[in-house]
């Protein structure tokens, strides 16, 4: 076994070719190359977490927006409604205040007109009963000869309309 | 055995210091190659763009591997040890796959696999040993001995169990050594062997070739596959075991 045979003769350069090329790479690579492949890993990894955020920001930011939408929106379409309403309200009353203006000056007409029938049929039945009188005195006159006063042909009349 | 002897390339009488022979051999060549090799993947993956490319994508891979295999076992204080980790898994990977590549189809090159050494195992060993002792002791100070104190449990039991904590503690590296050395080794010896059948039945005629050559290319091709994961595996289990003994280390229980 050449490892044992072969081992006084060979140990010191064995072990000091070794040390010079592991120390060799050790520093050119483990110490020179190697932190900044794992930076450039972390570098990397920190990009896509950052990416991710922003895109996760973005995203809430727009669910935000959407919502404030959502609100102003909703306020918009109530103030709109309780616009409606009053407009509503406010027409319905002006029409009530119209009719009922209407409907007085009709009242009013109608009251007058009544009145004016009630003259008018009053005046009539006086000049019915003075036309009546006068017929019942000539009548009486011409039938019994007697001459009455007139007050007392009115009188008579009047009883017998009174009568129907 | 061949196949494990070391060597000389270069410089055969190089001397650091006193008699310590640092000749360049085959095996400090292909820990070279490996080092390159891990070199230009990394490298590859270095255009640090926000979507990536297949092979930016594949060195991610890795370091991401690795990155969750120490927040899972140490935790957020494990990121720290990282570059470290990463370092030794891509070494002890490449290193291995190395070993599998058939190169010794070319004339007069011969594969190397250096993890198959327990001499380079063993300092990658003690290497992730001493970190763990460092950091223990640097963030515990003595109060790091109670690693191996049983909580809750009853003083007659709790001094037993200790001592066999404290064997098991240091016996790991010699564990991360071996394990490493031995499956890659374990691995080349039963392909070679295989090939040595392959080789002589085909040598004792085409009865012998048939019924002994061929099951034993089969299952080479089988065990080379086979070797491929091991190679994976080895080096993660290295990784992952360095890990755990550092979390030991930097969350006391």
């Amino acid at each position: 076994m050449p490892q044992i045979d072969q081992l006084s003769e060979t140990l010191t350069s064995q072990i000091f070719w070794l040390l010079v090329f592991f120390s060799l790479t050790f520093v050119l690579v483990g110490l020179g190359m190697v932190p900044k492949i794992l930076g450039t890993v972390e570098m990397r990894d920190n990009q896509i977490a950052g990416d991710l955020a922003a895109a996760q920001a973005a995203r809430d930011a727009a669910t935000g927006e959407e919502e404030a939408w959502r609100t102003r929106e909703n306020a918009n379409r109530a103030a709109a409604q309780a616009l409606i309403g009053e407009a509503k309200a406010k027409a319905a009353t002006a029409s009530a205040a119209k009719l009922a203006e209407a409907q007085g000056r009709l009242d009013a007409q109608l009251a007058e007109a009544e009145a004016a029938i009630e003259t008018a049929r009053s005046s009539a039945m006086a000049e019915v009963e003075g036309v009546a009188a006068d017929a019942a005195r000539d009548i009486v006159a011409r039938v019994a000869g007697a001459d009455i006063k007139p007050a007392t042909a009115k009188a008579a009349v009047k009883k017998v309309m009174a009568h129907g | 055995m061949k196949q494990f002897t070391i060597e000389p390339l270069l410089g055969s009488d190089w001397q650091l210091g006193d008699g310590i022979n640092i000749a360049f051999t085959n095996s400090a060549l292909w820990m070279a190659i490996t080092a390159v090799l891990v070199w230009v993947f990394v490298a590859g993956g270095m255009k640090r763009q926000l979507v990536p490319g297949r092979w930016q994508m594949a060195v991610e891979t890795m370091t991401g591997f690795i990155d969750d295999l120490l927040k899972a076992n140490v935790g957020k204080a494990g990121r720290k040890y990282v570059p470290y980790i990463f370092t030794l898994f891509m070494f002890i990977l490449f290193g291995n796959l190395l070993g599998l590549v058939p190169v010794g189809l070319i004339p007069g090159i011969h594969a190397f696999t250096f993890t198959s050494h327990f001499t380079a195992t063993g300092v990658l060993a003690i290497l992730s040993f001493s970190i763990v002792l460092i950091v223990g002791f640097w963030k515990h100070g003595f109060h790091f001995f109670s690693l191996f104190w049983p909580s809750n449990t009853p003083w007659f039991l709790a001094a037993p169990i200790s001592l066999i904590e404290l064997v098991s503690f240091m016996v790991r590296p010699f564990s991360l050594a071996l394990r490493l050395f031995v499956a890659m080794m374990a691995g080349h010896v039963l392909l070679k062997v295989l090939a040595s059948f392959v080789i002589a039945g085909g040598g004792a005629g085409l009865g012998l070739g048939v019924l002994v050559g061929v099951p034993s290319f089969v299952l080479m091709v089988a065990i080379s596959a086979l070797e491929i994961l091991v190679a994976g595996i080895q080096a993660y289990v290295f990784a992952l075991l360095t890990s755990l003994y550092i979390n030991d280390a930097e969350n006391l229980h």
